[in-house]
């Protein structure tokens, strides 16, 4: 299965500059792939080819074993976030309250599958294992707001509070 | 050496500490079976297939991975472990693509064996079958993960012996693949062809591109001339394929199951390399005495060479511009001797037999096509001829020796000695030394030749200090060349391999069984028997031999002639690994 990026990659000269340094600071650790690769995303919000290929150009790895551990770690996303990041908690107890039909229901809304990220940037969807929130399964959050007991009526309303 | 008493099945043992149990049970001759674990490779420890119950443990112990102690006392066949077993490859194939009765590796494969040995029932776990995909892009590999259990020897092999990595295990549990970054093809991925990955796989999850079809199509075609020429190595591997002790020299029985196949020249490709020496031979001192790009490094192995390009591009003008034996005999067949016989170029299909996966990359590249045609148009494994020969019905082991067709028909015994690490190395000094003196008179170099990862050498000859070394496997040609980078060492010339040994442990070479490569030294044997064949020629040096002297003669002049030039040598890419 391919995991590709699907929008075209907007990497700034900051932004590399930025990964450069941290190359330099930790290249000589023992293990320091790993902090570079958190670095990095933390510098671009996400793994894409570009990223990846400076990193293993930097740290000396193959493009292979970069992405081995970018795949392995659900921290690390191969797609970028939207401007809204929409986090469905799919955990069993949401689960079992339908949460999977409201993440499909996002997706639909949206043209994007789970991980994506809409061409315009502006929302991304992500089902979450458990947040700890059952008392209010099925439960998301659209960046900071909380919406508890959803149902797949609302979807549309609450894509509908974020406009610009 | 601190030795320990362990015993194993109630048998008393004397075992070094910080040994494993597997290699403890070797002490006893007792045999424990594995799966993931290839001696010299990997223990991953991950298949669960050489569990042992340890007296006093809890839990079944993965030999291949678990040290002895002493007072130990371990089990190794017992109902627990037999049941276990069986349950573990039953669950294996549950997910595995189970067309074994097509399978390319049938009867080779290490996951069959082990199933038909512990009487799986295929179908005991019905569940869904992971997505998998089919790579086949590439000139040389094919990569189906749906025969894939995951063992991950194919990575070691690609990362630890040859450097490349460019394979890992991605994402996780269920839906966990072998594959190039981003689900790439090994075709876009900086992979080198090598093969080794086919070699170290129990299954048929990697496979070369079967070209036989090609090369019975070609037959088949009365308008076309096939020739066939075999590598230097072929003739001491091949008989595995048959059942034939390891080391068998089968020179003669080869020449007949050629002749049998219906090719219309059959040819030795030992003269070509020998033709390679000359060129490479006179391009070696060309470059010591004009102070050409030094240390000149040999191109006979297209996976070193495409290794050179992808991950050490600054090298790439260090690299013999010489084509390799392959490519040279498919120039001077469709050049000099479609000039002599009077034969359309266009209408000769040259079939190259190799130990090599590269190879079938190799003629594909750019700058190999001395007629305005591709030198070689197919270029099948030792394996592929194998196969062609069992699908002819021919009793290969009981055939009657036959030789090579005239002219062709053999090389020296420094052509010979190409198929072994160290090889091309020692043919060369025995051309480069007699140029230049004349009365140096030594035939074997043996400085450049054995197991070792780096072979170095210095030899005095005519006045002038020639220092060399020679490698193989990747991982230690990347070690060498980093030395070489750093100015650790000084070299003139160097020659390298891609697959440990040589060519004799080539990606094409026949498949062994786990069994016999976890106790005997392969590489060793087939490197012998190499020596052994080229030792008994009767002409052991490149220049001496007669058919080298004639196409001289006739066709290209003198080595490094303009002729020879456009014919016999090729250009190179600094490709990157991005």
């Amino acid at each position: 299965m391919t995991a590709s990026t699907t929008l075209a990659f907007k990497g700034t000269k900051e932004q590399e500059q930025k990964l450069k340094d941290v190359i330099v600071q930790h290249k000589s650790q023992k293990g320091a792939l790993m902090p570079v690769l958190q670095e990095a995303q933390e510098i671009y919000g996400y793994m894409p080819r570009e990223v990846q290929i400076m990193v293993a150009e930097g740290m000396g790895v193959t493009l292979a074993e970069v992405y081995g551990i970018v795949t392995f770690y659900s921290q690390f996303h191969l797609q970028p976030k939207g401007k809204y990041k929409v986090h469905i908690c799919i955990g069993t107890a949401c689960y079992v309250k339908g949460a999977g039909k409201i993440l499909e229901k996002f997706e639909r809304e949206l043209g994007i599958k789970d991980g994506e990220c809409t061409s315009d940037g502006k929302f991304s969807v992500d089902g979450l294992r458990c947040v700890g929130a059952c008392g209010l399964a099925p439960v998301l959050s659209v960046n900071e707001d909380v919406y508890g007991k959803v149902t797949e009526d609302q979807v549309a309303e609450i894509l509908a509070n974020y406009k610009d | 050496m601190e030795m320990i008493n362990i015993k194993i099945n109630n048998i008393s043992l004397q075992v070094p500490a910080g040994i494993t149990v597997l290699e403890a049970a070797k002490y006893g001759k007792i045999e424990i079976p594995t799966l993931c674990y290839l001696k010299d490779l990997c223990a991953p420890g991950a298949c669960r297939i050489c569990i042992v119950e340890v007296k006093g443990n809890r839990t079944l112990a993965a030999a291949c991975v678990f040290p002895v102690h002493d007072g130990m006392e371990v089990f190794t066949n017992t109902p627990v472990l037999r049941e276990s077993r069986k349950q573990t490859l039953e669950l294996l194939v549950s997910d595995h693509n189970r067309e074994c009765l097509s399978c390319a590796k049938s009867t080779d494969c290490e996951l069959q064996r082990l199933c038909v040995e512990y009487g799986v029932v295929e179908d005991t776990f019905k569940g869904i079958m992971r997505e998998t995909t089919i790579d086949d892009a590439s000139p040389s590999l094919i990569r189906a993960n749906a025969k894939c259990i995951l063992c991950r020897r194919c990575i070691a092999a690609c990362k630890d012996q040859q450097s490349v990595s460019v394979i890992s295990a991605d994402r996780r549990g269920f839906v966990t693949q072998v594959e190039c970054a981003f689900g790439d093809s090994l075709n876009d991925a900086p992979c080198v062809y090598c093969g080794q990955c086919i070699v170290v796989c129990p299954t048929a999850a990697l496979m070369e591109k079967d070209d036989t079809q090609k090369v019975w199509d070609a037959i088949a075609d009365p308008s076309k001339k096939v020739f066939v020429y075999a590598a230097p190595s072929i003739r001491v591997t091949i008989g595995e394929s048959f059942g034939m002790p390891i080391g068998s020299n089968v020179t003669g029985k080869l020449a007949a199951a050629l002749n049998r196949l219906g090719f219309d020249g059959v040819f030795d490709m030992n003269l070509t390399a020998d033709l390679t020496i000359m060129e490479e031979a006179h391009e070696l001192l060309d470059r010591v005495k004009n102070k050409g790009v030094l240390p000149l490094i040999t191109s006979c192995s297209p996976g070193w060479v495409k290794f050179c390009e992808n991950y050490f591009p600054e090298f790439t003008e260090n690299l013999s511009s010489c084509k390799s034996p392959q490519q040279m005999f498919g120039a001077v067949l469709k050049t000099f001797w479609a000039e002599k016989e009077g034969i359309d170029p266009n209408n000769i299909f040259v079939v190259s037999v190799i130990p090599c996966t590269a190879k079938k990359f190799e003629l594909l590249r750019d700058d190999e096509a001395a007629a305005g045609l591709p030198d070689v148009d197919a270029a099948i494994t030792t394996r592929e001829l194998a196969r062609m020969i069992k699908q002819s019905a021919i009793d290969f082991v009981n055939l009657e020796d036959e030789t090579f067709d005239n002219p062709f028909e053999s090389g020296s015994g420094a052509g010979q000695i190409f198929g072994a690490s160290g090889g091309v190395m020692e043919a060369a000094l025995r051309t480069a030394s007699h140029w230049l003196d004349k009365s140096f008179d030594v035939v074997e170099f043996k400085e450049v030749r054995g197991p070792k990862n780096i072979k170095f050498a210095t030899y005095n000859v005519g006045g002038i200090e020639i220092r060399v070394a020679a490698t193989s496997g990747l991982a230690n040609a990347r070690e060498l060349l980093e030395m070489v980078k750093s100015g650790e060492v000084d070299l003139h010339f160097i020659e390298v391999m891609a697959c440990k040994g040589g060519c004799i442990n080539g990606g094409g070479q026949p498949f062994l069984p786990d069994s016999i490569r976890n106790n005997v030294d392969v590489v060793a044997l087939r490197s012998k028997a190499i020596y052994d064949t080229a030792k008994d020629l009767p002409v052991r040096k490149s220049y001496e031999h007669p058919d080298i002297k004639m196409l001289y003669k006739e066709f290209f002049g003198e080595p490094g002639s303009h002729k020879a030039h456009e014919a016999l040598h090729t250009t190179y890419i600094k490709r990157g690994q991005f």
